[in-house]
C-alpha cells in the first residue's frame, strides 16, 4: 500500500521530472512529507506565480514538461498568471495544486478556492482528482495532453484526503482520452501542392513562429530556406530557430521588427507561415497585411488556421513532419527542372537584400551615456549566439530581441503572448536547473526586476550562478514611450524613483552586485559579471528617454513603421 | 446569425463548464442550450444555439472539437437536420375563449396537460419558429406564461451523427489524413 502522496510522486518519476518549483501549505502537507525522502528535487521559490515562471523556463529551455506545486486558495490563485502565459505561448507545463478535503469542497472551508473552475480557461485542459483510484491515470493524462500535439499546461487539483488514503499503486499502461485529437501527418496531397506553389512563387518569404521550437523542427526550416532560396523571418517566439547569421534571414517582423521584414512581408506574393499565429503584433493592422500574398499555413492546431487571416492553403500537422515531406518534394521538383522564375527570385532576393541594407538595426553607442542597445550588443558580444537570455517585458525586451542573436533555438526566453512583467528572473531560474552547464542572462527592466526581487534568495540558496542584468532607464520605459508618443508625453506614473542600492541589495543577500553608468566601464563590468562563478547583480543606468524603434504605430500597417525619432525640420 | 452547434461530449463533472466558458470567453453568445445522456451513459449530447458573426462559425466548431472532453463538435446549421424546441405554456382565459384555443392548439398539434377553471396548461413540440407563431396566437387570447427547452437538433446526414468516439478507445492517436480545411 502506498499513500495517494507517494503515488503521485512515482508517476512523476515515471514521467522523468527530476525537478518540482513548489511553494507549501496546509493541505499539501502530505506531499511535502512524501517529498522529505524521495529522490525527486524540489526547488523552493519565494512566490507560486515564480514556481510557474520557473517551470516554464525549465520547459522552454528544454522541450520537457515543467513542474510547478502550490497549495490550496491562495497558492493556486498565485499561479493564475504563470498559467496563463504558459498558455499563450503553449509551453509544456503540469502544475499541481492541493485542494481542501473531498468532504469540505463546496463548503468555502479554509483555503478553499475553486481552482479548478478558475483555472479553467488558463489551461489546455485540467482535473479534479476525487478518488486515489483515478490519481495515476490523471497524472499521466496530465503530461501526455500538456507535451503532445498544441503543448499546454495543464492543472492536476488534488485533495487534502486524496494524499493522505492508501491504495495498491499499479503502473498506468495506457492513457484514455477519446476525445483528444492530434493530426501529426499533413495531408499528402496539400504538401505536394504547397511545394508547386513555392516553386511557382516569384517572391515568397516564410514566417516562422515558436511552432518550430515546439516541434524541434529547425533543421528542416533551414533545409526549407536553403533549397527554396527564399527570405526568411522568424517571430520573437522563434528567434534561434535560424542561426542569426544565415543569409537568408531578415530578423523578426511586426511592431518592433526590422525594416526588411516588415517590407517583406508586405511585397511578397507568398506567405509561408509555419508554426505561427498571425499575431497582432506581427500583422498590424490585419487589413492590410502581406496584401499581395498568397497564404500557406502549417499548424498542428486546426484552430490557428483561418483564425485571423484566411490560408489559401492549409495544412494541419506536426511542423517538422510537414516540413521533411515538403523538403522531398521540393527536392523532386529541383530535380524536375529548373525554376521558371529565376530571374523574378534573383531581383526579389537583391530587393530584400536591399532593404536590409538600407535600414539595418544598428545600435545607438555614446561616449557619455549608456545606450539600451549598446548594453545589448554587449551582451551580444558576451553570449556569442550561445548564451541562454531570459529577458522580462518591456523596452529592454524587444532591443534584446533585435540585438542579441541566438544561434540556436531554446535560449531566448521571453513572455510572448501574454507579455508579463516579472517572467524574466524566475525564467532564468527554470532554465539554469535545466541546463545548468549555460551561461544564462536574465535581463529584466528596473520595473520588472522589482516584481522578482525575493527569488534572489532562491538563487542563494542554489548557489544559481544567474547573470542579472538591470536595464535601468528609471522608467515603466514602454509605457513611458506611448505616454511620450501617444498621450502628449504626459507622463502619468510610470517614474520608478527610490530604486535600491543594488550594491547592498546583493550583499544583503550575499552575492555581488555593482551599478555601471559610463560606457566605458560597461563592457569590463559585464566581463567581471560573466567571470564570476555565483550570480550577479549588474545594474546599467542607460539614458531614460531613448525608444524603441522601428515602431508600427497601434491600428498601422506594419510597412508604415516609424523608423526613428523625428528628426528636427530643416526648412 | 443564429448558429445550431451539435456536441457529443464525455460525461465528465466540468465538461458543461468548459463548454460554456469557452463560448463565454471568446464572447459568444448562448441563445439556448440542452445536454443529456446519449445511449452510452458515459457520454452526452448538447445542442447548443449561439449567436455569432457567420464568419466566426468554423472556429466556435474548432475551438469545441479542442476540448479534451469533445467528442465531436458538428454544425447543424446548414446541413440537413430537424431541430425541436417545447414549450409548456400556461394561459389564462375567459371561458368564451376557450373553444377557440382548443382549437388552435389542435392545429399546432399541442396537447393539453392540465386544464382548471382559470384556464389551460399546454405542451407544444415544434421547429423553434413555428413555436414562436404559436405562441404569438396564443398570446391573442389571453395572459400566458411560456418556459421553453431550447432547441434540440439530429443532423440527418449518417456520417455525422456519430454515436460511438471517433477514435480507437485506449489513447493512441492514430495519423489520418484528415481533409483539407476550408479557409474562409
Ligand atoms: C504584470 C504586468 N503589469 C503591467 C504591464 C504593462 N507594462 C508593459 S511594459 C511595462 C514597463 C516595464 O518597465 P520596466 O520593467 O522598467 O522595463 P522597460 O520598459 O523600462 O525596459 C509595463 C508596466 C505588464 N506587461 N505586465
Ligand atoms: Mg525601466
Amino acid at each position: 500500500m502506498m499513500s495517494g502522496a507517494r503515488i503521485l510522486l512515482e508517476c512523476l518519476l515515471r514521467e522523468n521530472v527530476d525537478c518540482i518549483f513548489g511553494y507549501p501549505g496546509g493541505v499539501t502537507l502530505p506531499l511535502y512529507d512524501a517529498m522529505y525522502d524521495h529522490a525527486i528535487r524540489h526547488v523552493l521559490v519565494r512566490h507560486e506565480q515564480n514556481a510557474c515562471f520557473a517551470a516554464e523556463g525549465y520547459a522552454r529551455s528544454t522541450g520537457k514538461v515543467g513542474v510547478c506545486c502550490a497549495t490550496s486558495g491562495p497558492g493556486a490563485t498565485n499561479l493564475v498568471t504563470g498559467l496563463v502565459d504558459a498558455m499563450m505561448d503553449s509551453i509544456p507545463v503540469v502544475a499541481l495544486t492541493g485542494q481542501v478535503s473531498t468532504k469540505l469542497i463546496g463548503s468555502d472551508a479554509f483555503q478553499e478556492a475553486d481552482t479548478f473552475g478558475i483555472t479553467r480557461s488558463c489551461t489546455k485542459h485540467n482535473f479534479l482528482v476525487k478518488t486515489i483510484a483515478d490519481l495515476p491515470q490523471a497524472i499521466h493524462e496530465a503530461f501526455y495532453i500538456a507535451s503532445s500535439g498544441r503543448p499546454g499546461p495543464v492543472l492536476v487539483d488534488i485533495p487534502k484526503d486524496v494524499f493522505q488514503a492508501q491504495a495498491h499503486y499499479s503502473p498506468v499502461s495506457s492513457i484514455h482520452l477519446p476525445g483528444y485529437k492530434v493530426i501529426v501527418e499533413g495531408h499528402a496531397g496539400q504538401i505536394r501542392r504547397a511545394a508547386q506553389m513555392m516553386w511557382d512563387a516569384e517572391r515568397p518569404l516564410v514566417y516562422a513562429g515558436g511552432g518550430i521550437v515546439a516541434a524541434d523542427a529547425s533543421a528542416e526550416l533551414r533545409e526549407l530556406v536553403e533549397t527554396l532560396d527564399t527570405p526568411a523571418v522568424t517571430t520573437l517566439m522563434g528567434l534561434g530557430i535560424l542561426p542569426s547569421a544565415h543569409p537568408n534571414f531578415i530578423s523578426m517582423p511586426g511592431m518592433h521588427g526590422s525594416y526588411a521584414a516588415n517590407m517583406a512581408m508586405t511585397q511578397c506574393d507568398l506567405l509561408i507561415a509555419l508554426g505561427t499565429r498571425f499575431d497582432d503584433r506581427v500583422t498590424g493592422r490585419l487589413s492590410a497585411f502581406a496584401p499581395k500574398a498568397k497564404v500557406i499555413h502549417v499548424d498542428i492546431d486546426p484552430a490557428e488556421i483561418g483564425k485571423n487571416r484566411a490560408a489559401d492553403l492549409p495544412i494541419v500537422g506536426d511542423v517538422k513532419k510537414v516540413l521533411a515531406k515538403l523538403n522531398r518534394n521540393l527536392k523532386e521538383l529541383a530535380a524536375e527542372a529548373g525554376s521558371k522564375n529565376e530571374s523574378s527570385r534573383q531581383s526579389w532576393g537583391r530587393q530584400v537584400r536591399e532593404w536590409k541594407q538600407e535600414h539595418p538595426l544598428t545600435p545607438e553607442i555614446s561616449q557619455e551615456e549608456i545606450k539600451p542597445q549598446h548594453l545589448m550588443r554587449e551582451i551580444d558580444r558576451l553570449s556569442g549566439g550561445r548564451a541562454i537570455v531570459a529577458s522580462d517585458v518591456g523596452q529592454h525586451q524587444m532591443w534584446a530581441a533585435q540585438f542579441i542573436r541566438f544561434d540556436e533555438p531554446r535560449l531566448w526566453l521571453n513572455s510572448g503572448g501574454l507579455g508579463s512583467m516579472g517572467f524574466g528572473l524566475p525564467a532564468a531560474i527554470g532554465a539554469q536547473f535545466a541546463r545548468p552547464d549555460k551561461l544564462v542572462f536574465a535581463i529584466v527592466g528596473d520595473g520588472g526586476f522589482q516584481m522578482s526581487i525575493p527569488e534572489l534568495a532562491t538563487i542563494v540558496n542554489h548557489s544559481l550562478p544567474v547573470k542579472i542584468i538591470i536595464m535601468n532607464n528609471g522608467y515603466l520605459g514602454m509605457v513611458r514611450q506611448w505616454q511620450e508618443l501617444f498621450y502628449n508625453n504626459r507622463l502619468s506614473a510610470v517614474e520608478l524613483s527610490s530604486f535600491p542600492d543594488v550594491t547592498k541589495l546583493a550583499g544583503a543577500y550575499g552575492f555581488k552586485g555593482r551599478t555601471v553608468e559610463r560606457p566605458s566601464e560597461l563592457s569590463s563590468a559585464l566581463e567581471e559579471a560573466v567571470r564570476e562563478p555565483g550570480p550577479y547583480l549588474l545594474n546599467v543606468r542607460v539614458t531614460p528617454f531613448e525608444n524603441v524603434y522601428p515602431m508600427v504605430p497601434a491600428g498601422a500597417a506594419i510597412h508604415e513603421m516609424v523608423l526613428g525619432p523625428p528628426q528636427p525640420v530643416t526648412a | 446569425m443564429l448558429q445550431i452547434i451539435s456536441l457529443l461530449v464525455e460525461n465528465k463533472p466540468g465538461s458543461l463548464m468548459r463548454i460554456t466558458g469557452l463560448l463565454s470567453a471568446r464572447a459568444y453568445n448562448i441563445e439556448s442550450l440542452t445536454v443529456a445522456r446519449t445511449l452510452d451513459p458515459e457520454l452526452s449530447r448538447m445542442s447548443i444555439v449561439v449567436d455569432v458573426e457567420p464568419h466566426l462559425r468554423s472556429q466556435v466548431i474548432k475551438q469545441m472539437n479542442k476540448l479534451i472532453n469533445v467528442l465531436q463538435a458538428t454544425d447543424l446549421t446548414d446541413s440537413p437536420a430537424v431541430c425541436r424546441d417545447m414549450a409548456l405554456m400556461r394561459i389564462k382565459a375567459p371561458l368564451a375563449n376557450r373553444t377557440a384555443i382548443l382549437k388552435e392548439a389542435e392545429i399546432f398539434g399541442a396537447r393539453v396537460v392540465d386544464q382548471s377553471t382559470e384556464g389551460f396548461a399546454l405542451e407544444a413540440t415544434g421547429d423553434p419558429e413555428k413555436l414562436d407563431e404559436f405562441i404569438d396566437v396564443m398570446r391573442g387570447y389571453g395572459d400566458i406564461d411560456v418556459i421553453r427547452s431550447g432547441s434540440v437538433a439530429v443532423s440527418l446526414e449518417t456520417k455525422k451523427l456519430r454515436l460511438s468516439p471517433p477514435v480507437p478507445r485506449g489513447g493512441g492517436n492514430p495519423a489520418r489524413e484528415e481533409e483539407p480545411v476550408e479557409s474562409k
